[in-house]
This record gives structure tokens, C-alpha cells and sequence, in this order.
């Protein structure tokens, strides 16, 4: 017996009869609220969190298209933007200085946490393990509900922090202390870091339960004959991706709390004698360290970026093999690999701090342990490539985009390898260089994994497919238009232009720049509209969309193919199915695919 | 129905029992990172140091007691003594409020010491005391409320469940805080 049934029998619910799995539809009296709202379906939450994820991806976008408009257009005036945005973002027509570094702290902060680590492991965790592990839901339900919950609580909170009258916090994504720490010194670390805080604490709290569910699902709900080796690469991705959560975050919440202290109880963590020009006094604070916080903050600062970017790795995996219709190149080096990024990911974190005072030789081995990381990364990239060489392979826009992410991949991977120096760093450090390198990385490249996740598993979502035309004209130009904005950015990084500044156009050193920046606004602006498109696109694909007529329409191997096309709450009618072989049966023995349910035949071996 | 079930692979643990270990492993993971910044801390200047309160030598033994009382408490659920069961349930209970008492009475101690935990005259090396020692208190109280959860929902549900696997989840949590208050204990003693 399998642990669903431990779980059934024991529930409220047993006399349901869900182990058995006859007609699901019938047995939960199910009202729009416990279906749409509370829900405890692990596909409806996955959802709820793509959605949710979504309305922060405008929000967060529209952030940096407002923020590239001071950077490209300084002296430009837009007195429409203030009737609009108010006296706080825009007086006399231009962003003001103190909306413009909001801008920047609020898009990142929502970018990184809310986007591409709940809306992409959030989304797809939540869809694809129970799915694709042969479970009828995680492991905890009502967890996983809460998980959302509080993740919806965090962005309450967060867009409130917006409208306060001292505006959303300014001090960087990274929240470093003093500036942080002390209300007097801006004013977005009055009310605005408050609930940044309280904002950034809840959505620890979703990710943790959400972490936790994860894994307990994966090592615990398999399906009879679902070896570890024969799960899908998405699977293996998204559980690291759970472990590296469940065991950075804490840390994360720990420097918080001794922040919160330090900002509201008087302590000195990370505070010292500093003296304030704003209120020109001293602080009574003794012996503090700042560096402390950069130490928690980077323990899961670094982990978090492979946090953002596994699940998007293990999507794109499966998919270019799916379309590829070939086996995956290199199974267990994938598995291996996805392993030693994540052990190596807690072994980094100083990276960030070459030029915070670090001993130069502690600094030395950071920079080895950095660099190793080329080693599974490149071992990663050879396999999608050849994975796809002298494959079948069908462009559809998932495709396209899986492709793109490899590309992405590639050329942001590159440029680590120059700030992975302690000794280049120094140059290069917070330049555009850095901007340009992780927004291509580990930004654009995780949404493209996420877009990839979308199209390509959207008609199992919703039993409809996303209009394949509008599907490429949002990867044309959001590829493109990728690279256009972000390749000049290495330029100006090595001409050591400094992130963060609000008018490069009064700086002699900088000024060259004025034109490309305009450039590189303007395309930011179009990249964004294409992404309205797309959502427009996902809206309209939900209710209208050409609707799935067949069980497996991409001839796919893995478990979420067998279910009906629009599964009930517990996926599968009648038994789960058992599990017979690995997930990358493509082209083997003349068969286009073989599914994961087939029994291994007499004539094969095993796998 | 018995806590593991079997497969081909032999025993396997229950999923919320999993789910209560990988969640331990990621508290331990927040007091590792809070225990850290204590030792990056106490190398650099101006870290005062001071003698622990004795009181939290009786918190020590009241929460080793209730570990006890918890252990016991299982049995006799399994052995269906379910008055013996309620009664040490209800000393384990006491006994955890009362450990967060003693530990509060600690910090108080401390303060009057003139060993300043917060505010302006404070120095990190007692603020950490009282994040670290408050938010092991806070999980200690955690593992009350949930025991009264289970005991209202005992009391209030019309279905008689025997299942051990709830209060064997809360008992394991409780010997895990228990254990951790151990650590803390030590890592207090050695690294002033």
C-alpha cells in the first residue's frame, strides 16, 4: 500500500474513498471557495501561484520600464506620469531620486523573491511533482494551502508598502545595514522597510512550507515502481531546488530577525557609532557589524539564485528531450550535476563580498570554489546540446523557448566566470557588468524556463494551448530584445559605469553613454509590451483557447500524459499507474516514445 | 492502521513524520546561522562577557523532565491508558509553559544584573542570548500549542481516532527542542 492511502485512511475524509479513486467529481461537494480559493488541489494552488506570480511580473516590469525611463530620458519631461503616479514617484515631470531607487529595491525584491522563486518553483513544484511522481497531491495539502496563503499575505503586504506616504523601501534588494537599519537615514527605511520586513518574513514562512512539502512528496509519494532514477529531471531540479529553500532560508530569517531587532529594540548587531548628518547626532549603538548581515544575507543570497534557476533547468531539460524526441544525453551526469551545484551553492556566498574588507586568501578560496561551478554548469549545457543534436526536433514555442534558455544560459554563464575573480571583481564590481551578467543568467533566463514551463504545459493546465502564433512573436522579441538590452550593458560594467545611480548624464565618465542607455530603454520598453501580449495571450487561451483533444498530444513518456485531460482532485480515475521505466524513452527500438507505464518487454533491458 | 506501510522497498516513514524531520533540519539550519553570527561576533571588539543565569539550569531540568513526561504520555496512548495519557499530557503542557517562564525569568535576571539585553546601553553579546534562548522558547511554545490542538480536536471530534501518528509527530518535535535547548546550553558554556 502506498503512503496516499496511509494518508486517505487517516483523513476526516476516509469514508471518501479517494485511495479508490472512483469518480472524484461526485464525492467533494466542492463550492466556488473551496475550489477556486482554499483550495488544497495541488493544481489549483500551482495556479493560483503562476497567477499571482504573474500580476507581480507586470508590476515588477512596469517598475523597471519606469526606472529605464529616468535612465534613458533624464532630461525629459512627463508631466502625465505625475498626475498619474503622484508627487512621491515624479515631480515636474521627472522620477524623482528617492521613487527611482524605490523603483529599483521594489523590482528586484519582486523580481527575485516573488516572481521567479514563488511564481516559478511556486507554480511548477506545486504542478509537476504529484503529477509526475504518481501522487495524488503532496504530501500535506493543507500545507501546501497555507503555503500559498502566506505568499499572498507577503504580497498584501509588499504592495502596501507602495502606497505608503514615505514611500517603499530603498535601499537595494539586498537590504544592507546601516541604510536599513535606520529610519532617519532615508525615507524608505522608515514604514517602507517595516513592511518590507514583515512582507519578506511571510514569504520565508511560504516557502519553507512550501520547501517542505516539496520534498516530503518526491522521497515519500512516489508511485509503486517510480525509482528515484526513473523520475523526470524536472523532478530531480525542483527537489533540489526544495532543499537549497528549506535550508538557506532560515538563515535569511535570521538575519532579519537581529535587523528587526537592531531597528526596533536599540540592539547593535549590526549597528555602531555611526553619525547621521540627517539628525546630526551620533548613534548611541557600540560595535555592530555591518558585514555580519552581508554574511546571512549571502548564506541564502547565493543559494536563492539557484533557488531561481534550477527549476527552470530541469524544465527545460525535459522539454528539449520531449522535442527533441530523444532520450535526454547523459541522465545520471544531469542528476550529478544538479548535485553538485546545489552543494556548491552553499560554499560561495563570499563571492559577493571580495571588496568588503575580505581577507584576500579566505577571498582565494571562494574564488576556486566559485569558479568549480563552471564544471556542472558546462556539463549541463553539453547535455542539452547534445540532447538536441541531430534530434527531430519540433519548434514549438515551449521549444523555442527551452532553446533560448540554453543560449541564455551560455552567455550569462560566461561573464561568471569573470566576476568569479576576486582580483577582476574589484573592477567590476556593482558595474553594469554585474547587472548585465545576472540579469541574463539568472533573470531573463529563469523566465524563459518559466515560459517554457508555461506553453508547454499549459494544456494540461487548463486543457487548452496558448495561441502558438502569438507564442513566437513573444519569443522573437523577448530573445532579441534580450540581448539587446542587456549585451551593451557588459560595455558599459567594464567602462566601470556604477549600478544604482540615478542620472548618469551629469557624470563626465559617463556621459558618452547617454545614447545607448536611451537605446536600451527603449527596447526594455517593447520587451515589455511583447510580455502584455503574452499575458493577454494566457487569458484569452483559458476560456478560448483551441481546446486539447487527445490524452498525450506531445507524445510524452511522463506520468501527468496518463491523467484525463482536465484532472479531477486526485489526478488520476481509478488506480495510479505503476511505473515500468525511466521517463526518456524516445526513439528507442523504432517506437516514437515509450510512456512510462509500459511494461519493460522481454526483448529490452533494464533500465 | 499501523504508522508505516509497506512497498517493495521495505518500511517507509510516514509522510508527516518526513515532513517533521526535513522541517527540524531547517530550524537547525536558522539557530547554525544565529550560532554563527554569535562566533563571527564574539571575535570582533566590544563583546561583553558574563556569567549565564542560573536559572537556566532549572529550565534545563523541567524541560528534560517534560521530554520525559511526553515519552511516557506516548506509551500509555499506546497502550490505551488514556487517563494516565491526558494526565501526563497535562504535566508535559505545564511543564513547557513553564520552561518559557523560567527562560523569560532569566532574561529579567540578566537585566537586573545591569546585563542590558535591548535598547541603547544593550551589547549584541546579550541581545544574543535573548534572540536565541527567546526564539528556542518560542518553538518550545510552539510545540504547546500544537498539543492543545490535538487535544481540542480530540475533544471536539465525533470520530474516535487511534491512530499514534499525530502524537508521535509532537513528541519527536518535543525531544528535538529539547535537544536543541541541550546544544544552545552548550554552545553558551564553551563559546563565551
Amino acid at each position: 500500500m502506498s503512503n496516499e492511502a496511509v494518508l486517505q485512511a487517516e483523513s476526516v475524509l476516509a469514508t471518501h474513498h479517494d485511495a479508490h479513486g472512483e469518480h472524484h467529481d461526485h464525492h467533494h461537494q466542492e463550492t466556488f471557495i473551496s475550489k477556486y480559493v482554499f483550495s488544497m488541489d495541488h493544481k489549483m494552488i500551482a495556479k493560483q501561484f503562476l497567477i499571482t506570480g504573474m500580476v507581480w511580473a507586470v508590476i515588477g516590469g512596469l517598475m523597471s520600464v519606469l526606472f529605464r525611463l529616468q535612465l534613458g530620458y533624464p532630461d525629459t519631461s512627463f508631466p502625465w506620469l505625475e498626475d498619474l503616479l503622484g508627487k512621491f514617484w515624479v515631480e515636474k515631470g521627472h522620477i524623482t531620486a528617492q521613487g527611482y531607487y524605490a523603483l529599483v529595491t521594489t523590482h528586484g525584491t519582486v523580481l527575485v523573491f516573488f516572481v521567479l522563486t514563488a511564481g516559478l518553483s511556486g507554480t511548477f513544484a506545486n504542478f509537476l511533482i504529484p503529477l509526475q511522481v504518481g501522487a495524488r497531491d503532496m504530501a500535506s495539502p493543507f500545507m501546501n494551502m497555507l503555503s500559498y496563503w502566506f505568499f499572498f499575505a507577503a504580497s498584501v503586504v509588499m504592495v502596501s508598502s507602495i502606497f505608503v506616504e514615505t514611500g517603499p523601501f530603498s535601499g537595494g534588494w539586498t537590504a544592507y545595514p546601516p541604510l536599513s537599519a535606520l529610519g532617519d537615514a532615508s525615507p524608505g527605511s522608515k514604514t517602507g522597510m517595516d513592511l518590507w520586513l514583515v512582507a519578506m518574513a511571510l514569504f520565508v514562512v511560504s516557502s519553507l512550507l512550501g520547501g517542505l512539502n516539496y520534498i516530503a512528496t518526491v522521497l515519500n509519494m512516489r508511485t509503486k515502481g517510480m525509482s528515484m532514477t526513473r523520475l523526470p529531471l524536472t523532478i530531480w531540479a525542483l527537489f533540489f531546488t526544495a532543499v537549497l529553500g528549506v535550508l538557506s532560508f532560515p538563515v535569511l530569517l535570521s538575519g532579519f530577525i537581529l535587523l528587526i531587532f537592531d531597528r526596533n529594540f536599540g540592539t547593535s548587531f549590526y549597528l555602531s557609532d555611526i553619525f547621521l548628518t540627517t539628525t546630526n547626532t551620533a548613534l548611541p549603538n557600540e560595535g555592530g557589524s555591518a558585514i555580519l548581515f552581508q554574511h546571512l544575507f549571502w548564506f541564502l543570497g547565493h543559494p536563492e539564485v539557484y533557488i531561481i534557476l534550477l527549476p527552470a533547468m530541469g524544465m527545460v531539460s525535459e522539454i528539449l528531450s520531449v522535442n527533441s524526441r530523444k532520450p535526454i544525453f547523459g541522465y545520471m551526469a544531469m542528476i550529478g550535476s544538479l548535485f553538485a551545484i546545489a552543494i556548491l551553492a552553499f560554499l560561495v556566498w563570499a563571492h559577493h563580498m571580495f571588496v568588503t574588507g575580505l581577507n584576500p586568501f579566505l577571498g582565494s578560496i571562494f574564488v576556486l570554489l566559485t569558479l568549480l561551478i563552471a564544471v556542472p554548469s558546462a556539463i549541463k549545457v553539453f547535455n542539452w546540446l547534445t540532447t538536441l543534436w541531430r534530434g527531430n526536433i519540433r519548434f514549438t514555442p515551449a521549444m523555442m523557448f527551452a532553446i533560448g534558455f540554453v543560449s541564455l544560459f551560455i552567455s550569462g554563464g560566461l561573464t561568471g566566470i569573470w566576476l568569479g575573480n576576486s582580483a577582476l571583481d574589484i573592477h567590476l564590481h556593482d558595474t553594469y557588468f554585474v547587472i548585465a551578467h545576472f540579469h541574463i543568467v539568472m533573470g531573463v533566463a529563469s523566465m524563459f524556463g518559466m515560459f517554457a514551463g508555461v506553453y508547454h504545459w499549459y494544456p494540461k493546465m487548463y486543457g487548452r494551448y496558448l495561441n502558438t502564433s502569438l507564442g513566437y512573436i513573444h519569443f522573437w522579441i523577448s530573445i532579441v530584445g534580450a540581448y539587446l538590452i542587456f549585451w551593451p550593458m557588459h560595455y558599459e560594467g567594464l567602462a566601470g559605469m556604477p549600478r544604482r545611480y540615478y542620472d548618469y548624464s551629469i557624470w563626465e565618465s559617463f556621459k558618452n553613454f547617454g545614447e545607448l542607455n536611451r537605446f536600451i530603454s527603449t527596447v526594455a520598453m517593447i520587451v515589455f509590451a511583447a510580455q502584455l501580449l503574452f499575458i493577454a495571450n494566457f487569458f484569452y487561451s483559458i476560456w478560448k483557447g483551441r481546446k486539447v483533444t487527445t490524452l498525450n498530444p506531445y507524445g510524452s513518456n511522463t506520468l501527468e500524459w496518463t491523467t484525463p485531460i482536465n484532472p479531477g482532485h486526485g489526478n488520476w480515475v481509478g488506480e495510479i499507474p505503476e511505473v515500468h521505466r525511466w521517463p526518456y524513452d524516445y526513439g528507442k527500438d523504432g517506437k516514437e516514445y515509450t510512456s512510462q507505464t509500459t511494461p519493460v518487454g522481454a526483448d529490452e533491458s533494464h533500465h | 492502521m499501523s504508522s508505516a506501510t509497506l512497498n517493495e522497498t521495505g518500511k517507509r516513514i510516514h509522510p508527516y513524520k518526513f515532513l517533521l524531520w526535513v522541517a527540524m533540519g531547517s530550524i537547525c539550519m536558522m539557530f547554525a546561522g544565529l550560532t554563527s553570527a554569535y562566533i563571527v561576533k564574539r571575535n570582533q571588539s566590544n563583546f561583553l562577557e558574563f556569567s549565564l543565569p542560573l536559572v537556566f539550569w532549572y529550565s534545563t531540568i523541567v524541560i528534560l523532565a517534560s521530554s520525559l513526561t511526553i515519552q511516557l504520555a506516548v506509551k500509555s496512548y499506546k497502550a490505551r491508558e488514556m487517563s494516565r495519557y491526558r494526565t501526563l499530557m497535562t504535566i508535559t503542557v505545564i511543564l513547557g509553559v513553564g520552561f518559557a517562564a523560567l527562560q523569560t525569568l532569566g532574561f529579567m535576571n540578566l537585566e537586573s544584573h545591569g546585563i542590558h539585553l535591548t535598547g541603547p546601553k544593550s551589547n549584541a553579546s546579550a541581545s544574543f542570548i535573548l534572540i536565541i534562548v527567546g526564539l528556542h522558547a518560542l518553538h518550545v511554545l510552539g510545540g504547546v500549542v500544537s498539543l492543545l490542538v490535538m487535544f481540542l480536536k480530540a475533544y471536539f471530534s465525533n470520530t474516535k481516532n487511534y491512530s499514534s501518528v499525530t502524537i508521535e509527530v509532537v513528541s519527536i518535535y518535543w525531544h528535538f527542542v529539547d535537544v536543541l535547548w541541550l546544544y544552545l546550553l552548550v554552545f553558551f558554556i564553551w563559546i563565551r
